[in-house]
C-alpha cells in the first residue's frame, strides 16, 4: 500500500480556494517533491496530510489512516518539520532533542541524531543563539528523533546560504538512504531536482505537472540547438537534435561556431508551467 | 515493527518532562522572572513603606502588615493566572504547541507541564513575598496548625482556579504580544476593587459587591485571615473571615475555569486553520 494516497483534496479559506482538487500518491521509500511558488498551496496541502488542518473535500490516507482522525500511534510514525518554528529558544540543542525524544515509544538516540544533523559542536548552545541554518537543522533533528517512517519537510532550506543547503541536502539523502519516506516542499527548483525522485508542480492550488525531474513538463521532448555562422546566430527547437546536427556538421561550413545542444532547463519548464496557471 | 508493540510513553511521564523544561525555560527568561515574579514584591515594598502607620483602632497592627498578607493573592494571580495566560499565548505564537501536536504528546501532558511550572513558581513567589513581609513589615507567621491548614486549602484552591482561568484567558488574546495587556487590565482592576492595593474597608459598597463575584477578593480576605490577628476580621466587608463562603466561591471558580478551559483551549491560533 502507498504511504500517502490523496484524491480530490480541496481546501478553501473564506472565498479563496487554496487547494483545488489534488491527487497524489507517494510510495514507501521515495523522496517526493511538492514544487510551487509562494501561495501555491504547498503548506496547506502538507499540513492537511500532517493532521493539522481540516479539509473541505477529498479522500486522504496517510500511513493507512485519515490524518484528521488519526491518534497518538499514528503521530509516533510521522515526523514533521514545519515551515516556521521559533519555540524552545531558551533550551539547548541537547535538552530539546532529548525532551522530544521522550515523547516517542522507540526514539532514535538523541546524541546520534544531533551528530547526524551536524550539530555536535552546538549541542550545548541555546537555540536562540543559533544561525538560521543551524536552527533549521534542529527542526529536522526534532522531526526525525522519533524515528519516523514518513518525514514531512516544508521549505526546509529557505534562507540558507549555498554551503548550508548542500550540507542539508546530504542530510536528507542519508535519511532517504535509511529508508525514510520523505515529502519535501520547496520553491527552489534545484533543491527538488537534487533530492526528489518524483515531483508535482503546484500552482494556484492545482497540480500543473507531475513526473520525475528528468521528464517533468515534457522536458525530454524538445531540445534547443543553437549555432553561429556567416548569417548570424540561430536557435531552433527540435524533437530529435541528431538530424539537425548531422545536417549542420555535414555542410562543412568554416564559419560554423558555438554549436550547442541544450535540453530545456528545469527552470524554463517550471516558469512555463506556473506562468500558464496565472 | 517495533513502534507498533512498544507502549507509548504515559501522559504523566511526558507531562513531568514538560514540567522540567517549562521551569528551565521560565527561569532562563530574565524578563519573565523580573516582571511576573518580582513585580508583586516590588509593589508590596512600595505600598508597605508608603502606608507604614498603625492601623486605626489596632495599636499592634500596621497597615503595611495588612497589605503584606493580602498581597499574597496578587502573587498567586501573577504566577498562576498571568504567567500561564501569557505563556500559553506565547506557546501558540512561537510554535511550541504546534510542534507538540504533531508528536504523540497529549494536551494533558502539556497541561501537566504547566501545572508543574505554576506550582514551582507560585511556591517560590509566596516564599519571596512572605520573606519581604516578615523582614520589612513585621508580618508574623502563624504558629498554630489551624491557620496553616487554612493556608493550605486556600493556596490549593487559589492556584487551581487561577491556573484554569489563565489557560482559558490565553485564548482571549489575539496574539502573544497583546496577551500581557489583555490579561493585566482585569487583574489590576480587581486588585484595586478587591482591596489588595488599597484597604478594603475604604472601598465603596457597590465596588466590593461587584468584586465579590470574582476570586481575588476572597483570596485576599483568606490570606489576611491566616496572617492577621482575628480582631482584624471586623475590617472585612462582612465583618468576619467567612472561610466557608471563601472556599465555596473559589471552588465554584475552579469548576467554571475547568469548563471554560475545555471549551476554549486551542492548539493553534486562529490564523493557522
Ligand atoms: N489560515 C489561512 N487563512 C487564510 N488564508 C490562508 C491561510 N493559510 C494559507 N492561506 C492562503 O492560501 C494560499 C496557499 O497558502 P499556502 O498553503 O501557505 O501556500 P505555500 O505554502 O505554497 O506558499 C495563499 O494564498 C495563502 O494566503
Ligand atoms: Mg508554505
Amino acid at each position: 500500500m502507498a504511504v500517502i494516497e490523496v484524491h480530490g483534496l480541496r481546501k478553501r479559506y473564506g472565498r479563496h480556494q487554496a487547494v483545488d482538487g489534488i491527487d497524489l500518491t507517494v510510495e514507501r521509500g521515495e523522496v517526493f517533491g511538492l514544487l510551487g511558488p509562494n501561495g501555491a498551496g504547498k503548506s496547506t496541502t502538507v499540513e492537511i496530510l500532517e493532521g493539522y488542518r481540516p479539509r473541505d473535500g477529498g479522500d486522504v490516507l496517510v500511513l493507512g489512516e485519515d490524518p484528521g482522525t488519526a491518534g497518538r500511534r499514528w503521530r509516533a510514525r510521522i515526523g514533521v518539520v514545519l515551515q516556521q518554528a521559533n519555540d524552545s529558544a531558551g533550551l539547548t540543542v541537547r535538552e530539546v532533542v532529548r525532551h522530544v525524544a521522550g515523547f516517542y515509544p522507540a526514539p532514535r538516540d538523541p546524541d546520534a541524531v544531533i551528530e547526524l544533523c551536524g550539530l555536535s559542536d552546538k549541542a550545548d548552545a541555546k537555540l536562540r543563539t543559533l544561525s538560521g541554518g543551524q536552527r533549521r537543522r534542529v527542526d529536522v533533528a526534532l522531526g526525525i528523533v522519533g524515528g519516523p517512517e514518513l518525514l514531512f519537510l516544508d521549505e526546509p532550506t529557505t534562507g540558507f546560504d549555498p554551503q548550508a543547503r548542500r550540507q542539508f541536502w546530504s542530510l536528507i539523502r542519508s535519511l532517504a538512504a535509511e529508508g525514510t519516506t520523505i515529502v519535501l516542499t520547496s520553491h527552489y527548483l534545484d533543491e527538488v531536482e537534487a533530492l526528489a525522485g518524483r515531483l508535482v508542480v503546484l500552482a494556484g492550488g492545482r497540480i500543473v505537472a507531475s513526473g520525475t525531474p528528468q521528464t517533468i513538463g515534457g522536458r525530454t521532448e524538445e531540445s534547443t540547438v543553437s549555432w553561429r555562422d556567416a548569417d548570424g546566430t540561430h536557435q531552433v527547437s527540435v524533437a530529435d537534435p541528431a538530424v539537425l546536427l548531422g545536417e549542420l556538421t555535414g555542410r562543412d561550413d568554416p564559419h560554423l561556431t558555438d554549436l550547442r545542444v541544450q535540453r530545456r532547463s528545469l527552470e524554463d519548464v517550471y516558469l512555463d508551467l506556473i506562468g500558464e496557471s496565472r | 515493527m517495533t513502534t507498533l508493540t512498544v507502549p507509548l510513553p504515559s501522559t504523566l511521564r511526558t507531562g513531568l518532562s514538560r514540567g522540567v523544561v517549562e521551569v528551565k525555560q521560565f527561569f532562563r527568561e530574565r524578563d519573565a522572572v523580573v516582571f511576573t515574579f518580582a513585580l508583586p514584591s516590588c509593589i508590596l515594598i512600595m505600598l508597605g513603606f508608603i502606608f507604614d502607620e498603625p492601623l486605626d483602632g489596632y495599636a499592634d497592627v500596621h497597615v503595611s502588615q495588612v497589605f503584606a498578607a493580602g498581597m499574597i493573592a496578587y502573587g498567586i494571580v501573577s504566577t498562576a493566572f498571568i504567567s500561564i495566560g501569557v505563556g500559553i499565548s506565547g506557546d501558540r505564537d512561537d510554535g511550541t504547541l504546534k510542534r507538540l501536536r504533531a508528536t504523540p504528546a497529549t494536551a494533558g501532558a502539556y497541561l501537566i507541564g504547566k501545572v508543574v511550572l505554576v506550582t514551582v513558581t507560585t511556591l517560590a513567589e509566596i516564599t519571596l513575598m512572605l520573606a519581604v513581609g516578615v523582614v520589612l513589615f513585621d508580618l508574623r507567621l502563624p504558629t498554630d496548625a489551624g491557620r496553616w491548614l487554612t493556608f493550605g486549602w486556600l493556596l490549593a484552591l487559589s492556584i487551581v482556579a487561577c491556573t484554569l482561568l489563565g489557560i482559558a484567558a490565553s485564548s482571549l488574546a489575539r496574539s502573544a504580544r497583546s496577551a500581557p495587556a489583555v490579561l493585566n487590565l482585569p487583574v489590576l482592576a480587581l486588585q484595586f476593587s478587591s482591596g489588595i492595593f488599597v484597604s478594603i474597608a475604604a472601598l465603596p459598597a457597590a465596588m466590593t459587591a461587584v468584586s465579590s463575584l470574582f476570586p481575588v477578593k476572597w483570596m485576599g480576605q483568606g490570606f489576611r485571615s491566616v496572617f492577621l490577628p482575628d480582631g482584624l476580621a471586623a475590617q472585612e466587608v462582612a465583618g468576619q473571615w467567612e472561610h466557608g463562603r471563601t472556599a465555596l466561591v473559589l471552588a465554584a471558580w475552579c469548576a467554571l475555569g475547568l469548563v471554560l478551559c475545555l471549551a476554549t483551549f486551542r492548539w493553534t491560533d486562529r490564523r493557522t486553520r
